[in-house]
């Protein structure tokens, strides 16, 4: 009973320093960068102004002002929906059709879609920017949307696939007795008993798509750009303008912390692939 | 009306023939059972009724009507599925009235009828809640439910009870006969459980390997059963047989004798044996007997409590009128 009570007393106190530890770790380059945001340049880079300085909104006044932040913002929240909506309308019917009415091939297809994620993606930037470029869909919205939808359908249909399931499939054989057609199945059945799925895995796409830098900054100089190459576009060679950065980087990554803020028991969910139920 | 005809019907996943060439007649209003081993394809005989599986040849047909590539909602049948496959998200009330609102019937006929079907199967005061607040019973109505709605030709029931515990099984059991009797529609129940089929059927199908052994009333089965597969699977506890020259002698190459046609006698008896467990239920005991030289254990019931125990030796007299003889082949010697 002794060694019960002492171990009890002892998680009760070490872990949640422990806990807290590890959260301040992983937090204290963000909070970082949100004081620097308010510091001016030439005091960002000063280690005694690292707690104590006096906070100016000039980074933001200057970034709106001379950055056209609202564009790229703008970019990124068109670009990032339209592409979570395009991708979901592909990959629900594309799970539902794997986990449902399986073939023969239906595990290869799942792992080849896995594989191509360990493609190199500079192997492939060249040609890409040449081809879009002869296309006439370099630096535009459209190319953006496509691109970041490639690059999350293999997750966002693997994630739907294993919540999908979940779903007995007497359930689906039960409408279908009832007289559902197939739209009828993903409308009444699917969609309702895997909204939490499918909720998780939109939110995820939509966070991928927001923070994805590597193609975004590469295939976009104006029209389509997103955050992520407004962020690209303050960075200096010399290390100089760390409070403009700051800023730039704080109102980019801002509403995505807040969106994940509310939602972390759906992230949770997502990111543990549908194991934990 | 629902007179159901299978002809030719076969059925094949890849290479695997699972039911070969299988003619069957159920007619309107029969309650007829498919019972078999685990994998003798009893479950797949009634999707390919149901049309949740295709036929790879031969025809069905519902009514005269040749249904084989009609879709399952159109062939006019309605299922319960062995794990209920209630819509988990929806009330009782929306579950039960789900294929209604599916055919695009009027809400005031569809209150009528769901009140209705509520009403028959005791459900009325669940209506408003969600099958995860019901228990295993309950669930298992409200999948009738769904089905009775639909006024069907037929109702398919795929294993329904085998996820309640014993005592409910027997109260649902008597239940959906009573359904039976009260709807006279035809019924087509599938299970691995031969004592529910004995206490349900008009009809029984015993299938094994995807191959009809036996069809027939259940007494038919029970009493002049058509090979030795069938006598030793319906009845219970199952039938004796005895093997080899104690077979030859009785004039078969195997004979078969149920354990309540066998009679135990005080003494001077045709067989004897010592008893190895003697199962005492008051009304009945339930003996295995070894050492009789005819087989390995020879089961007998007798009626009322007989106060014989392990180790004793037991006199039995076989009732000759009663005995099953089959040849080689397995098939009954007539």
């Amino acid at each position: 009973m002794a060694i019960v009570a002492q171990h009890t007393k002892f998680s009760k106190i070490a872990w949640p320093i422990l806990a807290w530890l590890v959260a301040l770790i992983f937090f204290f380059p963000i909070a970082y960068m949100v004081m620097t945001s308010f510091k001016t340049d030439a005091d960002a880079v000063k280690p005694e102004m690292l707690f104590s300085f006096t906070p100016t909104l000039e980074n933001y006044a200057n970034m709106t002002e001379n950055y056209d932040y609202w564009r790229f913002a703008t970019n990124s929240i068109i670009t990032s929906v339209a592409a979570t909506i395009f991708t979901l309308v592909v990959a629900v019917p594309c799970a539902y059709a794997m986990a449902f009415n399986p073939s023969r091939g239906t595990k290869d297809i799942l792992m080849w879609m896995l594989s191509t994620k360990m493609l190199p993606a500079a192997a492939v930037l060249y040609p890409m920017i040449f081809l879009t470029k002869s296309v006439g869909l370099y630096d535009t919205h459209f190319l953006i949307v496509m691109v970041l939808s490639l690059i999350n359908l293999p997750i966002a249909i693997w994630m739907l696939f294993t919540y999908f399931k979940d779903i007995p499939k007497d359930i689906i054989e039960a409408g279908q007795m009832d007289g559902l057609t197939t739209w009828g199945e993903v409308r009444e059945i699917l969609i309702p008993l895997a909204w939490g799925g499918i909720a998780s895995t939109a939110l995820l796409v939509f966070i991928f798509c927001w923070n994805e830098a590597y193609w975004t900054v590469r295939l976009t100089t104006t029209e389509a750009a997103t955050l992520s190459k407004l962020i690209e576009g303050n960075r200096a060679p010399e290390g100089l303008f760390f409070g403009r950065l700051s800023a730039v980087s704080t109102a980019a990554v801002g509403p995505i912390v807040v969106l994940g803020w509310f939602c972390q028991k759906q992230l949770v969910q997502g990111l543990t692939f549908g194991a934990v139920k | 009306m629902g007179r159901i005809v299978l002809e030719n019907v076969t059925k094949s996943f890849g290479e695997t023939e699972v039911i070969p060439p299988l003619n069957l007649t159920i007619e309107d209003g029969e309650f007829a059972v498919f019972v078999g081993p685990s994998g003798c394809g009893k479950s797949t005989l009634l999707r390919l009724i149901a049309g949740l599986e295709d036929c790879t040849s031969g025809a069905i047909k519902i009514d005269g009507n040749d249904v084989t590539k009609v879709p399952p909602s159109k062939r006019g049948l309605a299922m319960v599925f062995q794990s209920y496959a209630l819509y988990p998200h929806m009330t009782v009330r929306k579950n039960i009235a789900f294929p209604l609102r599916m055919a695009g019937m009027d809400q005031s006929d569809i209150d009528a009828r769901v009140d209705q079907a509520a009403k028959v199967l005791n459900l009325d005061a669940y209506l408003d809640r969600k099958p995860g607040q019901l228990s295993g019973g309950q669930r298992q109505r409200v999948a009738i439910g769904r089905a009775i709605v639909r006024e069907p030709a037929a109702f398919l029931f795929d294993e329904p009870l085998s996820n309640l515990d014993a005592a409910l099984r027997v109260g649902m059991r008597m239940e959906i006969s009573e359904l039976h009797n009260k709807l006279e529609t035809t019924m087509i129940y599938v299970t691995h459980d031969q004592v529910e089929a004995m206490t349900m059927a008009n009809k029984i199908v015993v299938l094994q390997a995807g191959v009809i052994e036996q069809v027939g009333s259940p007494l038919e089965l029970y009493r002049t059963p058509r090979n030795k597969f069938v006598a030793g699977f319906i009845g219970s506890p199952k039938m004796n047989f005895i093997e080899g020259d104690a077979a030859q002698k009785l004039g078969a190459h195997s004979v078969g004798i149920r354990p309540e046609h066998i009679d135990v006698v005080e003494a001077n008896g045709q067989w004897q044996g010592t008893v190895g467990v003697a199962e005492h239920l008051g009304s009945d005991t339930f003996f295995h007997i070894h050492n009789t030289g005819l087989a390995e254990t020879l089961t007998v019931r007798a009626i009322g409590d007989i106060s014989l125990t392990h180790g004793d030796t037991i006199h039995l007299n076989p009732r000759a009128d009663e005995m099953h003889r089959f040849g080689a082949d397995g098939l009954r010697i007539a």
